[in-house]
């Protein structure tokens, strides 16, 4: 009889290679590694950026200089040498007025190595998409429709230059330049990302998506997300990421601004799989990202996370209710395996009266990996009858890897209610061998209890994104049984 | 069907089975009744293949073919099925889309393609109403919050839905009253035919009134010790296993 012990399955995991580990030529436009002013000014002006967003950058980087790395999360790793690294790349030639057709053949291939044809997405999933390869918007999709409708959606450099009113207003107001250390960096050098503007009653009638991708060795990714859904609006919005496996650690500091005016509302939702290093820990994508929503009156902002990848995660989608009754989500979902360590969770701000939030977060450790939850909420003074509801679930896979949960309450107004729930279970071989029973190998076992773990957070997700992630759960944790 | 042959197993290193006989026809139904501990559990789980059991002398052989190195979900994709006396839950996974797993996992094995969503809906449909579960059931997390005789109709649900050649069902009749035995029953009597084998293991008479076994075997001490007709059955139910030990002491 073979037998299949959690040692073999501990083996089996730590084997699993990053099935994305694949790179392609892609003739690319380096700038000299390092970090200063120059390099500042020299990447505001590559992309014919006016005057006042210079001096924004400047500003940034005067403030980062003087700021340290945070070293409160629960995650270990040698810091990043910050003046070995290329602030900019760009794949040569940008023309403003390509279209899909005229995008590199190569690039192209790589989507659909990925599974992500670009034209498939176009023509199947009623999606836009604006793509982010090595921090340079390629195409963007759908304008047209979209623009039917007022809706603008486009990388954040085009929007610099064709809404300079929109950007100046919002860019660094929900996220300023200092906030944290990688956010003052990201202000200093972002190099793309996407900008998307819904007006007053709208309905964004398609899922909007970004894809990002780090494509260049010893290039680090600095992409800027400013979405703003005006009054009455509704959006959904979807971003995925990938990285080619390399043995050095690759640097990804994103800032992620939303802005819900008044009875808006915003969905965004990310599947993360950043390559997460080698089975013994080595290489992967140090992913340092801040992401933060503004409730204005009745608005509504849901962050929905999948993060199956990167060897470190230190990420915090959070909301900041200042409208009365509006309301924060978070649906969380943050697997590791082998080295990876992933500090994440929340932060809900309760300002105005009547907010409530809602947080489910599912930690699947496996590995010798360490999976963290780390929440903040707080209830102001004037935050009369805040509510909040938290669940953190942790599931173990084998006896190496670490789950923790560190909730923060911060309470100044007492008619708050908050409610708090934590579980933590293991993958059982009682469980694992009804499976087998039923015909269902360890391996699709494992995908099935995971799942299941999972689905109040994978029904959050869009559809097509639901299926995406399914997979990516199932290959982040699986490997081929023998 | 399954032929096992002086089969001695252990647990961590304690041994539980100590040379058990058997065969199976197809179409036949053999009953093993025995006290609490004797081994009827450890003896369903070595057929199915748990790994932790190990096989220290002995054979197993389904239709001529020795199992011992196949693993679990390979004997059951040869048709072994084990309703378990303790059905285990797995959260977030329904009833209907675990048997969909199961059943398209088992195709697979086969070469064969998924089963068409429709055909599915329809056997679903079917073996639903054969052993009178509510569609709202199959929604459920499985066996999540189940109560005992929901856990025990849900495996024989199962076995409707995956036809095993081989069916082992380990008191399945605990936990359930006597309107969801009659229901089980019947819905296991349907199923039987001349080709497949049933395995009834129980304490009771009163599952053997509805499922009538061919041949009673009483399992005591890891050995079978004693075999007959229906009739042993009876007169377990009268006189308890006692005067067996006695037997089997002397
Ligand atoms: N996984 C196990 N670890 C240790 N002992 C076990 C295990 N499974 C069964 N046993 C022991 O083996 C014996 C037979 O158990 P079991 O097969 O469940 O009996 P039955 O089903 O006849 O009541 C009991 O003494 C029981 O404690
Ligand atoms: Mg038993």
């Amino acid at each position: 009889m073979s037998k299949y012990t959690e040692d073999d399955l501990r083996e089996e995991l730590k084997t699993k290679e990053y099935e994305y580990g694949f790179y392609t030529d892609i003739e690319s436009e380096t700038f000299p590694i390092g970090l200063n002013e120059d390099i500042v000014r020299a990447i505001s002006k590559k992309k014919e950026e006016p005057e006042w967003m210079t001096e924004w950058r400047l500003e940034a980087f005067k403030v980062w200089k003087e700021m340290t790395e945070p070293e409160w999360a629960n995650v270990h790793y040698e810091k990043p040498d910050f003046q070995s690294i290329a602030y900019y790349s760009a794949p040569v030639a940008i023309d403003p007025n390509k279209t899909l057709d005229d995008v590199d053949p190569d690039l192209l291939a790589m989507y659909k190595k990925l599974g992500i044809s670009v034209d498939e997405q176009k023509k199947m999933n009623n999606i836009a998409m604006d793509i982010v390869v090595d921090s340079v918007s390629v195409a963007t999709t759908f304008k047209k429709t979209l623009a039917e409708k007022g809706i603008i959606f486009m990388s954040i450099s085009e929007a610099i230059k064709e809404h300079p009113e929109l950007v100046k207003k919002y860019l660094g107001t929900v996220v300023p330049q200092k906030d944290n250390f990688y956010a003052a960096l990201n202000s200093a050098v972002f190099s793309d990302g996407s900008f998307c503007y819904i007006p007053k009653g709208v309905r964004c009638p398609m899922e909007l998506s970004t894809y990002f991708r780090i494509n260049q060795a010893g290039t680090g990714q600095f992409e800027r997300t400013l979405v703003i859904a005006d009054e009455g609006s509704y959006v959904s919005y979807l971003e995925g990421c990938t990285a080619p496996s390399r043995d050095e650690n690759q640097l990804h500091a994103a800032v992620v601004e939303l802005i819900a005016l008044d009875d808006a509302e915003i969905k965004y939702s990310t599947v993360q799989n950043w390559f997460p290093g080698t089975a013994e820990g080595k290489g992967g994508v140090y992913n340092f990202v801040t992401k933060r929503g503004l409730c204005e009156t009745n608005a509504k902002i849901s962050w929905t996370q999948v993060e199956t990848g990167s060897a470190v995660t230190w990420k915090y989608p959070s909301c900041v209710l200042k409208g009365d009754n509006s309301v924060g989500e978070f649906y969380s979902i943050a697997v590791t395996n082998n080295y990876q360590q992933a500090d994440t969770g929340t932060k809900m701000i309760h300002l105005g009266k009547n907010t409530k939030s809602t947080i489910i977060s599912k930690g699947i450790s496996a590995g010798k990996s360490q999976n963290s939850y780390r929440g903040l909420v707080q209830i102001s003074s004037r935050a009369e009858n805040a509510r909040n509801f938290s669940q953190c679930d942790s599931l173990l896979m084998g006896n190496e890897c670490g789950a923790h949960t560190f909730p923060y309450i911060e309470a100044k107004n007492k008619s708050a209610q908050i409610e708090h729930e934590a579980t933590t279970s293991k993958i059982g071989e009682d469980q694992i061998f009804y499976c087998n029973q039923r015909g269902i190998d360890t391996e699709k076992a494992i995908a099935l209890i995971v799942n299941g773990f999972s689905k109040e957070v994978l029904n959050k997700l869009p559809m097509e994104f639901a299926v995406e992630a399914q997979k990516l759960l199932e290959i982040s944790l699986e490997g081929s049984v023998g | 069907m399954l032929e096992i042959k002086d089969l001695h197993a252990s647990v961590e290193g304690k041994g539980i089975l100590r040379g058990i006989n058997l065969e199976v026809k197809a179409g036949e139904v053999h009953a093993i009744m025995g006290p609490n501990g004797s081994g009827k559990s450890t003896l369903a789980s070595v057929i199915a293949g748990k790994e932790e059991y190990e096989v220290e002398k002995g054979q197993i052989l389904l239709n001529d073919e020795d199992i011992e190195e196949l693993a679990a979900e390979e004997r059951a994709h040869k048709g072994v099925f084990l309703s378990f006396q303790y059905p285990v839950e797995i959260p977030g996974v329904s009833v209907t889309n675990f048997i969909k797993t199961a059943i398209n996992e088992t195709r697979k094995s086969k070469g064969l393609d998924d089963m068409p969503a429709k055909d599915m809906l329809k056997m679903i449909r079917e073996k639903a109403e054969l052993l009178e579960i509510d569609r709202k059931f199959l929604s459920r997390s499985l066996n999540e919050g189940f109560s005992g005789g929901e856990k025990k109709r849900n495996e024989i649900f199962q076995m409707a839905m995956l036809e095993p050649k081989l069916a082992i069902l380990d008191e399945t009749d605990s936990g359930l009253d006597i309107d969801a035995l009659r229901i089980v029953a019947n819905g296991v009597n349907k199923l039987k035919s001349k080709d497949n084998a049933v395995i009834v293991i129980t304490h009771y008479q009163r599952l053997l009134d509805h499922i009538v076994p061919d041949f009673v075997h009483v399992l005591y001490n890891g050995r079978i010790v004693k075999s007959g007709t229906k009739e042993l059955a009876h007169e377990l139910e009268e006189k308890g296993y006692d005067w067996i030990k006695e037997e089997v002491g002397a």
